[in-house]
């Protein structure tokens, strides 16, 4: 359980992240990279897969959505813009804007309604002096990457240190610690054996030391192995356990699942009500689809 | 053991990340006479291409890449002085690293073995290597090619500001600049001006040589 409730807002939604509530599942999917097709449709000025991948997502169960305009050579502040107009059409969830371009964050903001979760700043003295006054002005909340210009550090405790000088850079900014969500940064096994084990440990280090939200991209842990979702569904509730409040992740069924177990489990989920309300919505979209499937047969 | 039967051995057990397995086949094949090239050239970098092919293919995954290059890596500590021995460098002198705000560096390192393996003196700067880095290695070595990595498309802008950095410091003439990593494309390196790329590590060697050979045919030595 973390200290703080990290409140974000659409223009009709409102979703936090931590305190005894549940896990806050943000949807990955409309981000360019490595989506060829994706990529060639948002340089052509097509947007229409934005919105449709925002309600695939909310449909599988996303809170929120993480909407990334990076291509190469493309005007990414005025393509952040239009996809963020896109997918807050397209559904109530509120987003995390997603950028390294510090043009592209201040132009995200500026069409925002509501109050968006800034995705990031490191732990880099630059960084940190350019994005965090955005973050202030907009009243946003900020996602701070544990690393700065030297790398990511191996160990735990060298990522705490990192941790401690972007919550405190933020007060200084009149940014409390509730609205910093910090990416303990999840590395891939499969070039690392020990990477998910410090990526834990980090987790553990942090909530106990600072009690601040965090947030990672769950799907790094599974990069260049087989079966991807099954790896992200194991980690997920492990994370959980160690004290991450959210994660940038697949809305696969089985890693949604495995999140809203895990909340149950944890005990985020008095009594299992969401567990059993989400039973009874599938076992009724099951019914109405086999009721509706004989009469859809000439 | 026959020759042959070493070579086989190089070959499957470097296909199979078995390190342990291919130092004693080296040593054996050394210690039999079997000369170093022959092992690097008919079984060793044969192997490490067929794993590459394979991981094109979806048949290979990051990790059994990872093992079997380290296997390779280890021969290559064996062979090394061997192959200096006998003249098999001086192919050229190849500066690598990850650009700046990158820690990304399987591609690399991987890039770095079939280079070594082809004979070329291989400078691995690591990673995050802001550009000022590269130019005082650039002076210090003045390599043939300098080649930059970058895993994300929001660090790929790097390679302009490389370039840009090398035109400053008037190197840019001096070195030719290669660029790589999975979100680089042909039409990206060509705008921002590189003078090579190559999509996977045994076809950086084959571009390194190409326009190594073509930069030397140009320039009067």
């Amino acid at each position: 359980m973390s200290r703080y409730e990290t409140v974000l807002r659409s223009r009709t939604r409102e979703v936090v992240i931590g305190g005894s509530g549940p896990f806050c599942v943000i949807g990955e999917r409309i981000n360019p990279t490595g989506r060829k097709l994706f990529a060639e449709e948002l340089r052509s000025g097509d947007l229409s897969r934005v919105g449709a991948d925002a309600v695939t997502q909310v449909a599988a169960g996303a809170d929120m959505l993480d909407v990334n305009a990076g291509i190469p050579l493309v005007d990414e502040p005025q393509l952040l813009q239009a996809m963020l107009r896109a997918a807050q059409d397209a559904v109530e969830a509120p987003i995390c804007i997603d950028s390294s371009v510090v043009e592209a964050l201040e132009a995200g903001l500026s069409v925002y309604e509501g109050k968006a979760l800034v995705n990031s700043v490191t732990a880099e003295d630059d960084r940190l002096e350019l994005i965090l006054p955005l973050v202030a002005r907009h009243g946003a909340a900020v996602v701070g990457l544990a690393n700065d210009e030297t790398g990511i550090p191996a160990t735990a405790h060298e990522r705490l240190r990192h941790v401690r000088k972007i919550v405190a850079a933020a007060a200084d900014f009149g940014i409390g610690p509730e609205d910093v969500v910090i990416d303990p940064l999840a590395m891939t096994v499969g070039a690392d054996t020990e990477a998910v084990t410090v990526t834990l440990e980090t987790i553990s280090l942090i909530a106990s030391e600072l009690g601040v939200n965090m947030c990672l991209g769950a799907s790094n842990v599974s990069f260049g192995l087989p079966q991807r979702h099954a790896l992200n569904a194991a980690f997920l509730p492990m994370a959980m356990a160690a004290g991450l409040t959210s994660a940038i992740m697949s809305t696969a069924e089985v890693c949604v699942q495995a999140v809203r177990a895990a909340d149950l489990l944890l005990g985020h989920d008095p009594w299992g009500a969401s567990w059993i309300a989400a039973h009874r919505a599938r076992v009724a979209a099951e019914q109405t689809a086999a009721q509706q499937a004989p009469a859809a047969a000439p | 053991m026959t020759d042959e039967e070493i070579l086989q051995l190089l070959y499957e057990q470097t296909l199979v990340g078995n390190a342990p397995a291919v130092t004693g086949g080296v040593n054996d094949g050394l210690e039999q006479g079997i000369p170093p090239e022959r092992m690097l050239y008919d079984a060793l970098i044969p192997s490490l291409e067929e794993v590459g092919a394979r991981f094109e293919r979806g048949d290979y995954f990051v990790p059994e890449m990872l093992i079997a290059a380290r296997a390779m890596q280890g021969a290559l500590d064996i062979l090394r002085p061997l192959l200096a021995e006998t003249g098999n460098t001086g192919v050229g002198t190849f500066l690598m690293g990850t650009v700046k705000g990158d820690v990304h560096d399987i591609g690399k390192n991987l890039c770095n073995i079939m280079l070594e393996g082809a004979g070329f003196t291989v400078i691995d700067l690591g990673v995050n290597v802001a550009p000022e880095r590269f130019i005082e290695q650039i002076e210090a070595h003045e390599p043939d090619v300098v080649g930059f990595s970058a895993f994300l498309t929001t660090t790929m802008p790097m390679f302009k500001a490389n370039i840009n950095a090398l035109e400053k410091a008037g190197l840019r003439d001096r070195v030719i600049v290669m660029v790589g990593g999975a979100p680089v494309t042909q039409e990206y390196a060509d705008a921002v001006g590189a003078d090579g790329y190559s999509a996977d590590a045994s076809s950086a060697v084959k571009k390194a040589k190409e326009l190594i050979e073509l930069r030397r045919s140009r320039v009067p030595a």
